[in-house]
Protein backbone atom coordinates (compact mmCIF):
# COMPACT_ATOMS: atom_id res chain seq x y z
CA UNK A 1 0.00 0.00 0.00
CA UNK A 2 1.73 3.44 -0.92
CA UNK A 3 1.85 6.02 1.08
CA UNK A 4 -0.08 9.64 0.82
CA UNK A 5 1.86 12.32 1.17
CA UNK A 6 1.37 15.70 0.84
CA UNK A 7 3.71 18.84 -0.03
CA UNK A 8 3.45 22.08 1.51
CA UNK A 9 5.82 24.33 0.60
CA UNK A 10 5.51 28.39 -0.92
CA UNK A 11 8.36 27.65 -3.69
CA UNK A 12 7.19 25.79 -6.55
CA UNK A 13 10.31 24.48 -7.65
CA UNK A 14 11.38 22.95 -4.12
CA UNK A 15 7.86 20.90 -4.51
CA UNK A 16 8.76 19.86 -7.67
CA UNK A 17 11.77 18.56 -6.45
CA UNK A 18 10.13 16.46 -3.67
CA UNK A 19 8.02 15.11 -6.31
CA UNK A 20 10.98 14.05 -8.07
CA UNK A 21 12.55 12.53 -5.38
CA UNK A 22 9.46 10.82 -4.12
CA UNK A 23 9.70 9.35 -7.73
CA UNK A 24 13.00 8.27 -7.50
CA UNK A 25 12.88 6.20 -4.18
CA UNK A 26 9.19 4.60 -5.12
CA UNK A 27 11.34 1.09 -5.04
CA UNK A 28 11.87 1.61 -1.68
CA UNK A 29 8.91 3.66 -0.20
CA UNK A 30 5.66 3.63 -1.99
CA UNK A 31 4.04 6.85 -2.13
CA UNK A 32 1.39 8.30 -3.84
CA UNK A 33 0.72 12.63 -3.82
CA UNK A 34 -1.85 13.49 -1.74
CA UNK A 35 -1.76 16.92 -2.48
CA UNK A 36 0.25 20.13 -2.51
CA UNK A 37 -0.59 23.79 -1.26
CA UNK A 38 1.72 26.64 -1.59
CA UNK A 39 1.34 27.93 1.88
CA UNK A 40 0.10 27.23 5.77
CA UNK A 41 -3.43 28.02 5.29
CA UNK A 42 -4.21 26.36 1.76
CA UNK A 43 -2.69 23.22 3.24
CA UNK A 44 -4.55 23.47 6.26
CA UNK A 45 -7.83 23.74 3.98
CA UNK A 46 -7.20 21.37 1.42
CA UNK A 47 -4.95 18.64 4.20
CA UNK A 48 -8.42 16.63 6.22
CA UNK A 49 -10.18 15.71 2.89
CA UNK A 50 -6.74 14.29 1.11
CA UNK A 51 -6.61 11.34 3.78
CA UNK A 52 -2.69 12.53 3.90
CA UNK A 53 -1.20 10.10 5.94
CA UNK A 54 2.76 12.11 5.78
CA UNK A 55 3.04 15.91 5.40
CA UNK A 56 6.48 17.70 4.09
CA UNK A 57 5.88 21.12 5.27
CA UNK A 58 8.66 23.61 4.55
CA UNK A 59 9.06 25.47 7.89
CA UNK A 60 9.37 29.28 6.28
CA UNK A 61 6.07 29.78 4.58
CA UNK A 62 3.92 32.86 4.08
CA UNK A 63 0.48 33.56 6.00
CA UNK A 64 1.47 30.50 8.17
CA UNK A 65 4.80 28.36 8.65
CA UNK A 66 4.96 24.68 8.76
CA UNK A 67 5.08 24.78 12.60
CA UNK A 68 1.76 26.43 13.41
CA UNK A 69 0.34 23.96 10.68
CA UNK A 70 1.32 21.36 12.43
CA UNK A 71 -0.13 22.59 15.43
CA UNK A 72 -3.19 22.82 14.19
CA UNK A 73 -3.60 19.59 12.01
CA UNK A 74 -3.19 17.95 15.55
CA UNK A 75 -6.24 18.15 16.61
CA UNK A 76 -7.60 16.12 13.67
CA UNK A 77 -8.74 12.65 14.37
CA UNK A 78 -6.19 10.81 11.61
CA UNK A 79 -3.45 14.14 12.04
CA UNK A 80 -0.70 12.82 9.37
CA UNK A 81 2.64 12.35 10.40
CA UNK A 82 4.73 15.67 9.41
CA UNK A 83 8.21 16.14 8.39
CA UNK A 84 9.50 19.17 8.59
CA UNK A 85 12.02 20.91 5.68
CA UNK A 86 13.84 23.74 5.86
CA UNK A 87 16.88 25.65 3.89
CA UNK A 88 18.43 27.21 7.10
CA UNK A 89 16.73 28.21 9.94
CA UNK A 90 19.10 27.08 12.95
CA UNK A 91 16.60 27.58 15.86
CA UNK A 92 14.04 25.53 14.27
CA UNK A 93 16.62 23.49 13.54
CA UNK A 94 18.15 23.23 17.49
CA UNK A 95 14.22 23.03 18.59
CA UNK A 96 13.42 19.35 16.44
CA UNK A 97 16.25 17.82 18.09
CA UNK A 98 15.75 18.87 21.31
CA UNK A 99 12.17 17.46 21.14
CA UNK A 100 12.68 14.21 18.89
CA UNK A 101 11.14 16.47 15.58
CA UNK A 102 11.96 14.88 12.47
CA UNK A 103 13.05 17.41 10.10
CA UNK A 104 15.22 17.32 6.74
CA UNK A 105 17.36 19.91 5.42
CA UNK A 106 17.08 21.59 1.61
CA UNK A 107 18.37 20.58 -0.48
CA UNK A 108 16.83 16.89 0.78
CA UNK A 109 19.02 14.10 0.01
CA UNK A 110 16.89 10.92 -1.41
CA UNK A 111 18.01 8.59 1.15
CA UNK A 112 17.71 11.00 4.12
CA UNK A 113 13.50 10.89 2.30
CA UNK A 114 13.02 7.38 2.81
CA UNK A 115 14.27 7.04 5.68
CA UNK A 116 11.86 9.85 7.17
CA UNK A 117 9.04 8.42 5.37
CA UNK A 118 9.96 5.08 6.28
CA UNK A 119 9.69 6.26 9.76
CA UNK A 120 7.05 8.74 9.60
CA UNK A 121 4.84 5.74 8.60
CA UNK A 122 5.03 4.07 11.77
CA UNK A 123 5.68 6.46 14.29
CA UNK A 124 2.64 8.61 15.97
CA UNK A 125 2.86 11.76 15.06
CA UNK A 126 4.15 14.59 16.97
CA UNK A 127 1.59 15.67 20.00
CA UNK A 128 1.04 19.18 20.45
CA UNK A 129 3.03 19.48 23.56
CA UNK A 130 5.95 18.71 21.73
CA UNK A 131 5.13 20.77 18.81
CA UNK A 132 4.52 23.53 20.97
CA UNK A 133 7.73 23.44 22.62
CA UNK A 134 9.82 23.39 19.22
CA UNK A 135 7.50 26.46 18.38
CA UNK A 136 9.20 29.94 18.51
CA UNK A 137 6.57 31.80 18.79
CA UNK A 138 3.19 32.86 19.69
CA UNK A 139 0.36 31.10 16.93
CA UNK A 140 -1.60 33.89 15.01
CA UNK A 141 -4.79 31.21 15.10
CA UNK A 142 -6.42 29.20 17.66
CA UNK A 143 -8.00 26.36 15.77
CA UNK A 144 -11.36 24.55 16.69
CA UNK A 145 -12.10 20.82 15.09
CA UNK A 146 -15.77 20.28 13.58
CA UNK A 147 -16.63 17.56 11.55
CA UNK A 148 -13.23 16.80 10.29
CA UNK A 149 -12.39 20.63 9.21
CA UNK A 150 -10.43 22.45 11.17
CA UNK A 151 -11.70 26.44 11.78
CA UNK A 152 -9.52 28.65 12.47
CA UNK A 153 -9.91 31.89 14.61
CA UNK A 154 -7.77 34.64 14.16
CA UNK A 155 -5.66 35.53 18.23
CA UNK A 156 -6.50 39.14 17.69
CA UNK A 157 -10.28 38.52 17.16
CA UNK A 158 -9.96 36.96 20.75
CA UNK A 159 -12.18 38.90 23.25
CA UNK A 160 -11.77 36.15 26.80
CA UNK A 161 -11.22 32.74 27.13
CA UNK A 162 -12.97 31.29 29.83
CA UNK A 163 -12.30 27.51 31.94
CA UNK A 164 -15.50 25.63 32.53
CA UNK A 165 -14.91 22.31 33.57
CA UNK A 166 -13.37 20.26 30.23
CA UNK A 167 -13.13 22.97 27.87
CA UNK A 168 -12.34 26.45 27.50
CA UNK A 169 -14.78 28.81 26.05
CA UNK A 170 -13.01 31.21 23.23
CA UNK A 171 -15.48 34.44 23.00
CA UNK A 172 -15.39 36.30 19.51
CA UNK A 173 -17.10 39.60 19.13
CA UNK A 174 -19.50 37.37 16.50
CA UNK A 175 -19.81 33.89 18.51
CA UNK A 176 -18.55 31.25 20.97
CA UNK A 177 -16.21 28.58 20.23
CA UNK A 178 -14.87 25.49 22.41
CA UNK A 179 -11.16 24.61 22.58
CA UNK A 180 -9.65 21.89 24.17
CA UNK A 181 -6.57 23.43 25.72
CA UNK A 182 -5.66 24.52 29.40
CA UNK A 183 -5.33 27.72 30.46
CA UNK A 184 -2.55 28.11 31.62
CA UNK A 185 -0.63 27.56 28.81
CA UNK A 186 -2.79 29.79 26.38
CA UNK A 187 -1.71 32.65 29.66
CA UNK A 188 1.66 31.74 28.45
CA UNK A 189 1.55 31.54 24.82
CA UNK A 190 -0.53 35.08 24.53
CA UNK A 191 0.85 36.48 27.52
CA UNK A 192 1.44 39.76 25.55
CA UNK A 193 -1.91 40.28 24.21
CA UNK A 194 -4.01 38.54 27.13
CA UNK A 195 -4.34 38.97 30.50
CA UNK A 196 -5.62 36.98 33.59
CA UNK A 197 -8.62 38.76 35.42
CA UNK A 198 -9.86 35.84 37.52
CA UNK A 199 -9.45 31.94 38.15
CA UNK A 200 -10.71 31.04 35.22
CA UNK A 201 -10.61 33.78 32.77
CA UNK A 202 -8.44 35.39 30.32
CA UNK A 203 -9.46 38.97 28.77
CA UNK A 204 -7.65 40.91 25.41
CA UNK A 205 -6.22 44.04 27.12
CA UNK A 206 -7.23 45.94 24.01
CA UNK A 207 -10.50 44.38 24.58
CA UNK A 208 -11.29 46.38 27.65
CA UNK A 209 -13.14 49.13 27.65
CA UNK A 210 -13.94 50.28 31.28
CA UNK A 211 -14.94 48.74 34.78
CA UNK A 212 -17.95 48.74 36.87
CA UNK A 213 -18.51 48.44 40.57
CA UNK A 214 -19.96 44.90 41.18
CA UNK A 215 -21.75 45.15 44.57
CA UNK A 216 -22.80 42.14 46.97
CA UNK A 217 -19.65 40.16 45.80
CA UNK A 218 -16.88 40.14 48.20
CA UNK A 219 -14.49 38.05 45.85
CA UNK A 220 -15.18 40.16 43.04
CA UNK A 221 -15.73 43.69 43.46
CA UNK A 222 -15.16 44.72 40.19
CA UNK A 223 -16.48 43.90 36.37
CA UNK A 224 -14.87 44.53 33.39
CA UNK A 225 -16.57 46.42 30.49
CA UNK A 226 -15.37 44.48 27.44
CA UNK A 227 -15.88 45.66 23.58
CA UNK A 228 -17.56 43.59 21.32
CA UNK A 229 -19.30 41.34 24.20
CA UNK A 230 -22.39 42.71 26.58
CA UNK A 231 -21.68 40.37 29.31
CA UNK A 232 -19.24 41.98 31.67
CA UNK A 233 -16.82 39.39 33.95
CA UNK A 234 -15.71 39.30 37.50
CA UNK A 235 -12.03 40.38 38.14
CA UNK A 236 -11.33 38.41 41.30
CA UNK A 237 -9.74 40.19 44.36
CA UNK A 238 -6.50 38.71 43.66
CA UNK A 239 -5.80 39.88 40.00
CA UNK A 240 -7.30 43.61 40.36
CA UNK A 241 -4.09 44.84 41.16
CA UNK A 242 -2.51 43.76 38.00
CA UNK A 243 -5.38 44.32 35.97
CA UNK A 244 -6.52 47.91 37.06
CA UNK A 245 -2.68 48.67 36.51
CA UNK A 246 -2.49 47.41 33.02
CA UNK A 247 -5.30 49.38 32.08
CA UNK A 248 -4.06 52.50 33.71
CA UNK A 249 -1.38 52.26 31.61
CA UNK A 250 -2.82 52.06 28.29
CA UNK B 1 42.05 49.33 -9.46
CA UNK B 2 41.15 52.19 -7.12
CA UNK B 3 41.19 51.17 -3.69
CA UNK B 4 39.76 52.70 0.08
CA UNK B 5 43.29 51.06 0.74
CA UNK B 6 45.11 54.43 -0.07
CA UNK B 7 42.45 56.11 1.58
CA UNK B 8 43.92 54.81 4.98
CA UNK B 9 47.44 55.73 5.43
CA UNK B 10 48.07 57.28 8.49
CA UNK B 11 50.84 59.91 7.61
CA UNK B 12 48.67 61.36 4.15
CA UNK B 13 47.41 64.76 4.61
CA UNK B 14 43.57 64.38 4.55
CA UNK B 15 41.30 65.31 1.74
CA UNK B 16 40.95 68.64 1.84
CA UNK B 17 37.93 68.57 -0.55
CA UNK B 18 35.77 65.72 1.50
CA UNK B 19 32.82 67.44 2.96
CA UNK B 20 33.46 65.71 6.62
CA UNK B 21 37.19 66.63 6.75
CA UNK B 22 35.54 70.73 6.02
CA UNK B 23 32.89 69.91 8.43
CA UNK B 24 35.55 68.74 11.06
CA UNK B 25 37.93 71.71 10.41
CA UNK B 26 34.83 74.41 10.97
CA UNK B 27 33.73 72.61 13.87
CA UNK B 28 36.96 72.79 15.23
CA UNK B 29 38.23 76.29 14.96
CA UNK B 30 34.85 77.74 15.95
CA UNK B 31 34.77 75.29 19.13
CA UNK B 32 38.43 76.48 19.98
CA UNK B 33 37.39 79.95 19.43
CA UNK B 34 34.79 80.03 21.35
CA UNK B 35 36.24 78.47 24.27
CA UNK B 36 38.89 81.29 23.88
CA UNK B 37 36.51 83.99 24.25
CA UNK B 38 34.77 82.26 27.37
CA UNK B 39 38.17 81.69 29.48
CA UNK B 40 39.09 85.86 28.66
CA UNK B 41 35.76 86.58 30.16
CA UNK B 42 33.70 86.95 33.64
CA UNK B 43 30.19 85.65 32.61
CA UNK B 44 28.05 83.76 29.10
CA UNK B 45 26.86 86.68 28.01
CA UNK B 46 30.58 88.68 28.06
CA UNK B 47 31.87 85.54 26.51
CA UNK B 48 29.22 85.47 23.68
CA UNK B 49 29.76 88.99 22.65
CA UNK B 50 33.45 88.09 22.65
CA UNK B 51 32.97 85.70 20.22
CA UNK B 52 30.68 87.25 17.99
CA UNK B 53 33.26 89.97 17.86
CA UNK B 54 36.25 87.81 16.82
CA UNK B 55 33.92 85.94 14.73
CA UNK B 56 33.79 88.99 12.09
CA UNK B 57 37.97 88.01 11.74
CA UNK B 58 37.49 84.45 12.81
CA UNK B 59 34.95 83.50 9.34
CA UNK B 60 36.20 85.28 6.62
CA UNK B 61 39.66 83.73 7.35
CA UNK B 62 38.53 80.21 7.73
CA UNK B 63 36.56 80.16 4.67
CA UNK B 64 39.53 81.28 3.13
CA UNK B 65 41.68 78.87 4.55
CA UNK B 66 38.92 76.38 4.03
CA UNK B 67 38.47 76.76 0.06
CA UNK B 68 42.24 77.50 -0.47
CA UNK B 69 43.22 74.61 1.15
CA UNK B 70 40.39 72.59 -1.30
CA UNK B 71 41.62 74.08 -4.53
CA UNK B 72 45.31 72.66 -3.74
CA UNK B 73 44.09 69.77 -1.78
CA UNK B 74 45.51 67.58 -5.08
CA UNK B 75 48.52 69.58 -5.26
CA UNK B 76 49.30 68.58 -1.54
CA UNK B 77 48.75 65.23 -1.84
CA UNK B 78 51.58 64.69 -4.23
CA UNK B 79 53.82 66.40 -1.49
CA UNK B 80 55.76 63.90 0.70
CA UNK B 81 53.61 64.50 4.39
CA UNK B 82 56.02 66.47 6.10
CA UNK B 83 56.46 68.94 2.90
CA UNK B 84 52.40 69.04 3.05
CA UNK B 85 52.21 69.69 6.67
CA UNK B 86 54.82 73.02 6.16
CA UNK B 87 52.54 73.70 3.23
CA UNK B 88 49.54 73.78 5.01
CA UNK B 89 50.74 75.75 7.56
CA UNK B 90 52.42 77.99 5.22
CA UNK B 91 48.78 78.55 3.84
CA UNK B 92 47.29 79.23 6.88
CA UNK B 93 50.01 81.76 7.87
CA UNK B 94 49.56 83.64 4.88
CA UNK B 95 46.40 83.86 4.73
CA UNK B 96 46.27 84.90 8.54
CA UNK B 97 48.30 87.80 7.79
CA UNK B 98 46.69 88.82 4.47
CA UNK B 99 43.60 89.24 7.10
CA UNK B 100 46.10 91.23 9.19
CA UNK B 101 46.55 93.55 7.32
CA UNK B 102 42.74 93.66 5.48
CA UNK B 103 41.70 94.63 8.87
CA UNK B 104 44.60 97.50 9.46
CA UNK B 105 43.43 98.87 5.88
CA UNK B 106 39.50 98.97 6.86
CA UNK B 107 39.93 100.12 10.54
CA UNK B 108 43.81 100.87 11.56
CA UNK B 109 42.98 101.04 15.82
CA UNK B 110 41.46 98.06 15.54
CA UNK B 111 44.20 95.53 14.36
CA UNK B 112 45.32 93.19 16.77
CA UNK B 113 49.24 91.93 17.14
CA UNK B 114 50.18 90.20 14.38
CA UNK B 115 52.40 88.05 16.18
CA UNK B 116 50.02 87.01 18.19
CA UNK B 117 47.72 85.99 15.68
CA UNK B 118 50.32 84.39 13.70
CA UNK B 119 51.49 82.26 16.41
CA UNK B 120 47.83 80.88 17.49
CA UNK B 121 46.95 80.51 13.58
CA UNK B 122 49.89 78.24 13.49
CA UNK B 123 49.11 76.52 17.14
CA UNK B 124 45.64 75.50 15.85
CA UNK B 125 46.42 74.36 12.29
CA UNK B 126 49.35 72.10 14.02
CA UNK B 127 46.71 70.64 16.19
CA UNK B 128 44.23 70.05 13.58
CA UNK B 129 46.96 68.61 11.43
CA UNK B 130 47.63 65.90 15.04
CA UNK B 131 44.05 65.47 14.84
CA UNK B 132 44.04 64.30 11.25
CA UNK B 133 46.74 62.23 11.73
CA UNK B 134 45.43 60.63 14.47
CA UNK B 135 42.30 60.05 13.17
CA UNK B 136 43.78 58.23 9.96
CA UNK B 137 45.81 56.29 12.62
CA UNK B 138 42.24 55.36 14.23
CA UNK B 139 41.52 54.14 10.26
CA UNK B 140 44.80 52.81 9.43
CA UNK B 141 44.87 50.18 6.51
CA UNK B 142 44.76 47.32 9.34
CA UNK B 143 42.32 48.66 11.35
CA UNK B 144 39.87 49.72 8.11
CA UNK B 145 40.87 46.44 6.22
CA UNK B 146 39.63 44.71 9.30
CA UNK B 147 36.53 46.48 9.74
CA UNK B 148 36.09 45.83 6.27
CA UNK B 149 36.56 42.00 6.24
CA UNK B 150 34.27 41.93 8.79
CA UNK B 151 31.88 43.99 7.84
CA UNK B 152 32.20 42.32 3.97
CA UNK B 153 28.11 41.30 3.10
CA UNK B 154 26.90 38.21 3.64
CA UNK B 155 24.01 36.25 1.63
CA UNK B 156 21.89 34.54 3.52
CA UNK B 157 22.20 30.67 4.26
CA UNK B 158 18.60 30.92 3.53
CA UNK B 159 18.54 32.16 -0.11
CA UNK B 160 22.30 29.73 -0.86
CA UNK B 161 20.36 26.54 -0.13
CA UNK B 162 17.17 27.16 -1.11
CA UNK B 163 18.75 28.58 -4.35
CA UNK B 164 20.80 25.16 -5.08
CA UNK B 165 17.65 23.41 -4.04
CA UNK B 166 15.99 25.26 -7.32
CA UNK B 167 19.20 24.33 -9.43
CA UNK B 168 18.67 20.65 -8.73
CA UNK B 169 14.53 20.77 -9.26
CA UNK B 170 15.65 22.08 -12.87
CA UNK B 171 18.09 19.73 -13.82
CA UNK B 172 16.13 17.38 -15.08
CA UNK B 173 13.44 19.18 -16.23
CA UNK B 174 15.20 22.13 -17.78
CA UNK B 175 18.68 21.83 -18.04
CA UNK B 176 20.04 24.93 -19.83
CA UNK B 177 17.98 26.86 -17.48
CA UNK B 178 20.02 24.92 -14.68
CA UNK B 179 23.24 25.76 -16.21
CA UNK B 180 22.35 29.56 -16.24
CA UNK B 181 20.90 29.24 -12.36
CA UNK B 182 25.05 28.12 -11.38
CA UNK B 183 26.75 30.38 -13.28
CA UNK B 184 24.24 33.35 -11.81
CA UNK B 185 25.32 31.92 -8.49
CA UNK B 186 28.81 31.44 -9.36
CA UNK B 187 29.56 35.10 -10.09
CA UNK B 188 27.31 36.34 -6.87
CA UNK B 189 30.12 34.33 -5.30
CA UNK B 190 32.76 35.55 -6.82
CA UNK B 191 31.89 38.88 -6.33
CA UNK B 192 30.70 38.16 -2.29
CA UNK B 193 34.20 36.85 -1.92
CA UNK B 194 36.00 38.98 -3.62
CA UNK B 195 38.37 42.20 -2.27
CA UNK B 196 35.91 43.89 0.02
CA UNK B 197 38.22 47.21 0.03
CA UNK B 198 38.02 47.62 -4.31
CA UNK B 199 35.94 50.39 -5.43
CA UNK B 200 33.66 48.68 -8.20
CA UNK B 201 31.97 50.30 -11.22
CA UNK B 202 27.87 50.87 -10.63
CA UNK B 203 27.28 49.15 -13.77
CA UNK B 204 28.90 45.96 -12.30
CA UNK B 205 26.49 46.01 -9.38
CA UNK B 206 23.63 46.87 -11.31
CA UNK B 207 24.59 43.68 -13.46
CA UNK B 208 25.09 41.33 -10.40
CA UNK B 209 21.60 43.09 -9.50
CA UNK B 210 20.18 41.26 -12.36
CA UNK B 211 21.79 38.23 -11.83
CA UNK B 212 20.82 38.21 -7.82
CA UNK B 213 17.26 38.67 -9.61
CA UNK B 214 17.18 36.39 -11.99
CA UNK B 215 17.67 33.44 -9.53
CA UNK B 216 15.26 34.72 -7.00
CA UNK B 217 12.49 34.67 -10.20
CA UNK B 218 13.11 31.46 -10.34
CA UNK B 219 12.73 30.43 -7.21
CA UNK B 220 9.44 32.64 -6.67
CA UNK B 221 7.92 32.31 -9.93
CA UNK B 222 5.19 35.09 -9.91
CA UNK B 223 5.39 36.65 -6.88
CA UNK B 224 8.50 38.51 -7.39
CA UNK B 225 7.51 41.15 -9.69
CA UNK B 226 10.72 43.62 -9.97
CA UNK B 227 10.56 46.76 -12.27
CA UNK B 228 13.71 48.13 -13.33
CA UNK B 229 14.52 51.96 -13.55
CA UNK B 230 17.98 52.28 -14.13
CA UNK B 231 18.55 54.24 -17.34
CA UNK B 232 19.46 57.07 -15.92
CA UNK B 233 22.22 55.25 -13.85
CA UNK B 234 25.84 56.67 -14.29
CA UNK B 235 27.63 53.70 -15.60
CA UNK B 236 30.85 55.02 -14.39
CA UNK B 237 30.25 55.67 -10.59
CA UNK B 238 32.12 54.02 -8.50
CA UNK B 239 31.24 52.43 -5.12
CA UNK B 240 31.73 50.12 -3.16
CA UNK B 241 31.48 46.52 -3.64
CA UNK B 242 27.90 44.71 -2.91
CA UNK B 243 25.91 47.76 -1.99
CA UNK B 244 22.74 47.43 -3.69
CA UNK B 245 22.38 43.74 -3.74
CA UNK B 246 22.11 43.32 0.18
CA UNK B 247 19.28 45.94 -0.37
CA UNK B 248 17.32 43.67 -2.94
CA UNK B 249 17.93 40.85 -1.18
CA UNK B 250 16.53 42.55 1.62
CA UNK B 251 13.36 43.66 -0.22
CA UNK B 252 12.54 40.34 -1.14
CA UNK B 253 13.26 38.31 2.60
CA UNK B 254 11.25 40.66 3.96
CA UNK B 255 8.57 42.25 1.20
CA UNK B 256 8.06 39.35 -0.79
CA UNK B 257 8.69 35.66 0.57
CA UNK B 258 6.19 36.57 3.96
CA UNK B 259 3.50 37.55 1.37
CA UNK B 260 0.73 35.33 0.09
CA UNK B 261 0.49 37.47 -3.53
CA UNK B 262 2.79 38.70 -5.45
CA UNK B 263 5.41 41.51 -4.55
CA UNK B 264 6.19 44.06 -6.19
CA UNK B 265 9.56 45.59 -6.30
CA UNK B 266 11.16 48.85 -7.63
CA UNK B 267 14.27 49.26 -8.00
CA UNK B 268 15.71 52.85 -9.16
CA UNK B 269 18.97 54.25 -9.98
CA UNK B 270 19.48 57.99 -10.99
CA UNK B 271 21.81 60.29 -11.16
CA UNK B 272 20.66 63.97 -9.78
CA UNK B 273 23.50 66.55 -10.04
CA UNK B 274 26.79 65.08 -8.56
CA UNK B 275 24.83 62.85 -6.64
CA UNK B 276 24.03 59.04 -7.42
CA UNK B 277 20.40 58.42 -5.95
CA UNK B 278 19.50 54.56 -5.50
CA UNK B 279 16.37 53.40 -4.16
CA UNK B 280 14.38 49.73 -3.46
CA UNK B 281 10.87 49.82 -2.93
CA UNK B 282 8.94 46.79 -1.74
CA UNK B 283 5.50 45.69 0.27
CA UNK B 284 6.16 46.27 3.44
CA UNK B 285 4.38 43.16 5.21
CA UNK B 286 3.57 43.36 8.78
CA UNK B 287 4.48 40.07 9.43
CA UNK B 288 8.39 41.17 8.34
CA UNK B 289 8.90 42.37 11.87
CA UNK B 290 8.89 38.48 12.88
CA UNK B 291 11.99 38.36 10.43
CA UNK B 292 15.30 39.62 12.17
CA UNK B 293 18.29 40.97 10.32
CA UNK B 294 17.54 43.61 8.41
CA UNK B 295 18.28 46.45 10.63
CA UNK B 296 21.97 44.75 10.87
CA UNK B 297 22.20 44.33 7.57
CA UNK B 298 21.37 48.27 7.23
CA UNK B 299 23.73 49.35 9.66
CA UNK B 300 26.38 46.67 7.82
CA UNK B 301 25.94 49.07 4.53
CA UNK B 302 25.58 52.20 6.60
CA UNK B 303 29.11 51.94 7.76
CA UNK B 304 30.46 51.12 4.29
CA UNK B 305 29.16 53.38 2.90
CA UNK B 306 30.44 55.77 5.64
CA UNK B 307 34.16 54.53 4.93
CA UNK B 308 34.29 55.09 1.28
CA UNK B 309 32.69 58.21 1.18
CA UNK B 310 32.97 59.83 5.06
CA UNK B 311 30.04 62.09 5.53
CA UNK B 312 29.02 62.92 1.80
CA UNK B 313 27.02 59.16 1.49
CA UNK B 314 23.32 58.90 3.11
CA UNK B 315 21.72 55.72 4.10
CA UNK B 316 17.36 56.19 4.80
CA UNK B 317 14.59 54.07 5.17
CA UNK B 318 11.05 55.11 5.16
CA UNK B 319 7.85 53.22 5.66
CA UNK B 320 4.64 54.31 4.85
CA UNK B 321 1.74 53.57 2.98
CA UNK B 322 2.20 49.32 2.90
CA UNK B 323 5.52 50.29 0.99
CA UNK B 324 9.22 50.18 2.57
CA UNK B 325 11.64 52.03 0.68
CA UNK B 326 15.81 52.32 1.33
CA UNK B 327 17.23 54.82 -0.24
CA UNK B 328 21.15 55.58 -1.11
CA UNK B 329 22.34 58.82 -1.98
CA UNK B 330 26.28 58.71 -2.69
CA UNK B 331 28.65 61.25 -4.09
CA UNK B 332 29.20 60.95 -8.04
CA UNK B 333 32.55 60.02 -8.73
CA UNK B 334 34.70 58.53 -11.50
CA UNK B 335 38.09 58.32 -10.34
CA UNK B 336 38.54 56.87 -6.75
CA UNK B 337 39.38 60.09 -4.63
CA UNK B 338 42.71 58.41 -3.31
CA UNK B 339 44.54 57.76 -6.43
CA UNK B 340 45.92 61.39 -6.89
CA UNK B 341 46.82 61.10 -2.93
CA UNK B 342 49.44 58.23 -3.16
CA UNK B 343 50.13 58.59 -6.51
CA UNK B 344 49.78 54.79 -7.17
CA UNK B 345 47.30 53.03 -8.58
Amino acid sequence: MSLRVFIADDEEPARSRLRELLGDIAGEVATTVAGEAGHGLEALERIPASGAQVLLADIDMPGMGGLELARHLAGLERAPAVIFVTAHDRHAVEAFELNAIDYLLKPVRATRLAAALKKAARAAPPDRDQLAKAAQGAREYLSVVERNRILLVPVRDIVFLRADQKYVTLRTAEREHLIEEPLVALEREFAERLVRIHRNCLVARAAIRGFERNPGDEEAQWLVVLDGVAEKLPVSRRQWPVVRELVSDK
Amino acid sequence: MPSIRQNAHSDVLPDFRNLGVIARLLVAVNAVAFVAALLGSANLAQGAERFARSAAVLEPLLLAVVLSLASVSTLLGRLAYPAGCAAVITIVLALTAAAHAAIGALDSGAAPDLARMLVLAALIAAALLGYFYLLAKAYSPALTEARLQALQARIRPHFLFNSLNTVLSLIRRDPKRAERALENLADLFRTLMSDARQFVRLADEISLLERYAELEQLRLGDRLRITWEIDGAPSDALMPPMVLQPLLENAVYHGVEPGTGVGEVLVRIELRGARVLASIENPYIEEQQKRAGNRMALENIRERLMLFFDAEARLTTRAAQARYRVEIEMPYRVDAPSVARSGTA
